[in-house]
């Protein structure tokens, strides 16, 4: 492990925990100017953590050791998350302990936990909720796998510094089998992050609901934790999407500070275009009906597998 | 059928009276009561809405139906089964009932079949309700409602009031309908009084009913688009409605039209240009609704989301006797104003919006087929508003009468009865909300739906809490 290294992996870790509420306050602040409306501050989420901090938590009666560890638990995977996905440097010791298989394992873990926390309480909310959260997931996730997958065929490796670098140095080499699995990671992106169409992260009707029904029981510390967490999620998957799309620009060893210096504007660029995109989506959509989600991911896992196709009949 | 309420026998004899609509004409039936232990016939076999409005009879006046459901619906644990707030006085204070509301709720059992309980408090800021959902996996097997969470003695405090001041009552019983409440009202108190209210104070009690029709329509097309994840609607309608709140604030002087009806006539004669900048208003704003009608009809994720969504089929909702925006939604031809005109529909009469597929697709099609048609009517009825008055002394006789106040509002029929006595005092005042009828039809249009499909659906029909339970 070199100086270098070492700082890429600190500044990383720290930066994306920290940005990471940044980064959703602009996909909301860009929500409300494409709906006409006067837009909350990018730093409302932190408003909103900051006050959830500032309250006692109130905990359900029979609510059993697994529902206040779960909060940090699903924090904690967040974290490790950020670790292992080449956000801004490729260099990151941390990556050689996972791989991107190992990254879906953890994004599962989190989930797991917070599916059983939410069904803890015994509430009709949290088990519907986790319910339509496990239906969510095990479509989701075969699906981000695949697209995984071609990434790792075309560059030969699973681990995703590797797989970053392997692309970046392709300069604009552009494969026709990534352009598929493109479009169907956005798909899993907005089915794992919660956002429209797949489930409406605003809405304040507890039918419909998805992540919030699992939250519904948490108050306070634990609560802040949950949407720093979801803050977070969004924020890996979105590198994750820079690391096998758009991985141009990545600081690595080769490049030096200076290199990890530059890297950190251009995550920056990356993150105001990918917000803005994300909220024109979320804009331009209306929630699906829940039984149109296993079709929605099906398409996502159809697409992934056509990327692989493509690869693997035209080598391209 | 359009109401059914009982007068307790406290002094003198009591009756129970049903109010039907037969074609254009409301019929009026009444039998008497003499002693609060009689029980008479129910009509749940001929007309199932009135099941709650027996039971809710009972709650009040202690005169009971004969009927296989009796357990309450409007009261909870606020008073006891033996005391009746209409009829006499309650005898202790709201402590002395039961702690705990054991409201019996139709169980479904079968494999699989879970409840889900959800309500009176909500995630969001809305009225309280009950409901009752038994599902398996998402789908719905049945749902019952349990309301009643906002009553608040709205009947009892009319036997208290002035009939002359009873309007500014009325007017506050459902703040969205708050126009139709106190029409119905006055139309009530004029009826006993034999009073012709002035020209051109009906027609601004017109235009006041078409711009509280417009402000909820515009309201709910943006909640409806809102509650299928579609934002934008949301903002857009809510802006559209804003103008018109501001607009009539200028004209009226309220942005929701509180006690600009008052016995006799109107409380507000607006002057020629304000009433100029109305229309305007309303022209501009029927243009962008076209526009905003052309989106959401071409929306491919909010077509899928209304079309074949909480359907009542036309037979059905005869059966239930559907009323108002939602039966005309299921092919109930019924629009009082077309049907039985009153002033100022006489001159100018709407046209009914009617849909045959009873889905949410079909609700929403009405009300914009409503705004464009309220737009239209209120525009025609600003540029002829007649000249003259806009009040006129109102005294009531000297002897007990009752007369019935019916208005279409944008909800559907709102009714008053108005009993005085020969004191010139308010005898019993039973004021129906439109909602009667159709709470028991969501409870049919959800049934194979799936549970988040529930509040798009509930949505649709926007039915009053506080208007039904009073």
């Amino acid at each position: 492990m070199t100086p270098l290294s070492a700082a890429t992996q600190l500044l990383e870790v720290v930066s994306a925990t920290l940005a990471a509420p940044i980064f959703l306050g602009w996909v909301n602040q860009c929500r409300a100017w494409l709906q006409n409306r006067t837009a909350p501050s990018v730093l409302q989420p932190y408003y909103g953590l900051r006050k959830l901090l500032h309250k006692d938590a109130v905990l359900a009666e029979n609510a059993s050791p697994l529902f206040r560890a779960a909060p940090y638990v699903v924090f904690g995977t967040m974290v490790v998350a950020a670790a292992i996905i080449p956000s801004m440097g490729t260099g990151l010791p941390m990556s050689a302990a996972a791989d991107g298989i190992a990254l879906v394992g953890l994004l599962a873990t989190a989930r797991v936990f917070l599916s059983l926390a939410a069904m803890d309480v015994g509430t009709a909310f949290g088990s519907l909720g986790a319910r339509r959260e496990m239906m969510v997931g095990f479509l989701a996730e075969p699906a981000l796998l695949m697209i995984l997958f071609v990434a790792a065929l075309i560059s030969g490796t699973t681990s995703l510094p590797l797989i970053a670098e392997g692309l970046s140095s392709h300069a604009l080499g552009l494969y026709p089998s990534l352009a598929f699995t493109a479009v169907a990671f956005v798909l899993v992106l907005l089915a794992e992050n919660a956002r429209i169409p797949i489930d409406n992260p605003s809405t304040h009707l507890e039918l419909t609901m998805i992540h919030e029904a699992m939250l519904l029981e948490y108050s306070a510390r634990h609560l802040a934790l949950m949407e720093w967490a979801a803050a977070l999620k969004l924020f890996n998957y979105a590198c994750i999407g820079f690391a096998l799309f758009v991985p141009w620009g990545a600081g690595n060893e080769a490049a030096g500070p200076l290199g990890l210096l530059l890297a950190v504007p251009l995550l920056a660029l990356k993150l105001i275009v990918a917000g803005a995109v994300l909220a024109l989506i979320e804009t331009l959509s209306a929630k699906l009906r829940v039984f149109r989600a296993p079709e929605f991911l099906a398409t996502a896992f159809l697409l992934a597998v056509l990327g692989l196709l493509v690869h693997l009949l035209l080598g391209a | 059928m359009l109401s059914l309420w009982v007068t307790p026998p406290d002094v003198g004899s009591g009756a129970v009276h049903a109010a039907l609509l037969v074609d254009s004409a409301v019929l009026l039936l009444e039998q008497e009561i003499r002693d609060g232990s009689e029980r008479y016939q129910g009509l749940q076999e001929l007309f199932p809405a009135a099941a709650r409005m027996q039971r809710a009879a009972a709650d009040l006046c202690g005169v009971r139906a004969d009927a296989p459901d009796q357990r309450p619906w409007l009261r909870h644990t606020a008073w006891t089964s033996d005391e009746a707030p209409l009829a006499r006085a309650p005898t202790s204070g709201p402590e002395s009932g039961s702690a705990v509301d054991d409201y019996s709720f139709v169980r479904v059992a079968g494999d699989g079949v879970h409840e889900i309980p959800v309500g009176p408090v909500h995630a969001g800021i809305i009225e309280p309700g009950h409901f009752r959902f038994s599902v398996v996996g998402e789908k719905v097997l049945r749902l019952e409602e349990r309301l009643g969470y906002v009553h608040k003695g709205v009947e009892r405090r009319f036997t208290e009031l002035d009939p002359l001041e009873g309007h500014r009552l009325a007017a506050r019983i459902c703040g969205d309908s708050t126009v139709a409440y106190s029409w119905a009202y006055c139309q009530a108190l004029e009826a006993l009084a034999g009073l012709q209210v002035p020209v051109r104070a009906t027609w601004l009690r017109g235009i006041c009913l078409e711009v509280e029709r417009l402000q909820n329509h515009l309201g709910d097309l943006g909640a409806l688009g809102n509650d299928a994840g579609f934002a934008f609607g949301l903002a857009q309608f809510s802006r559209l409605k804003e103008e018109l709140l501001r607009v009539t604030e200028s004209v009226f002087g309220q942005r929701y039209l509180m006690d600009v009806v008052v016995p006799g006539g109107v409380a507000i004669d607006p002057s020629a240009d304000v009433i100029a900048r109305l229309s305007s208003v309303l022209r501009d704003i029927a243009a962008r609704v076209r526009l905003l009608r052309d989106i959401y009809d071409d929306h491919s994720g909010i077509r899928d989301r209304f079309a074949g969504a909480g359907v009542v089929t036309p037979e059905l909702a005869r059966q239930l006797g559907l009323t108002g925006l939602a039966g005309r939604a299921s092919l109930q031809l019924r629009d009082l104003r077309a049907d039985a005109p009153w002033s100022p529909y006489h001159a100018l009469t709407p046209t009914p919006c009617i849909r045959r597929e009873g889905d949410v697709a079909a609700r929403v099609a009405v009300r914009f087929d409503e705004v464009a048609e309220s737009s239209r009517l209120t525009r025609a009825f600003l540029s002829d508003l007649p000249d003259g008055p806009v009040t006129a002394p109102l005294a009531l006789p000297r002897e007990p009468r009752l007369a019935i106040g019916l208005i279409e509002g944008w909800r559907g029929p709102v009714l008053v009865a108005l009993e005085i006595t020969a004191a010139g005092r308010i005898r019993r005042c039973h004021v129906h909300d439109p909602s009667w009828q159709n709470w028991p039809a969501l409870e049919h249009a959800i049934i194979s739906n799936i549970v988040p499909d529930f509040p798009l659906i509930n949505k649709s029909f926007n039915l009053s809490y506080s208007g039904h339970d009073l």
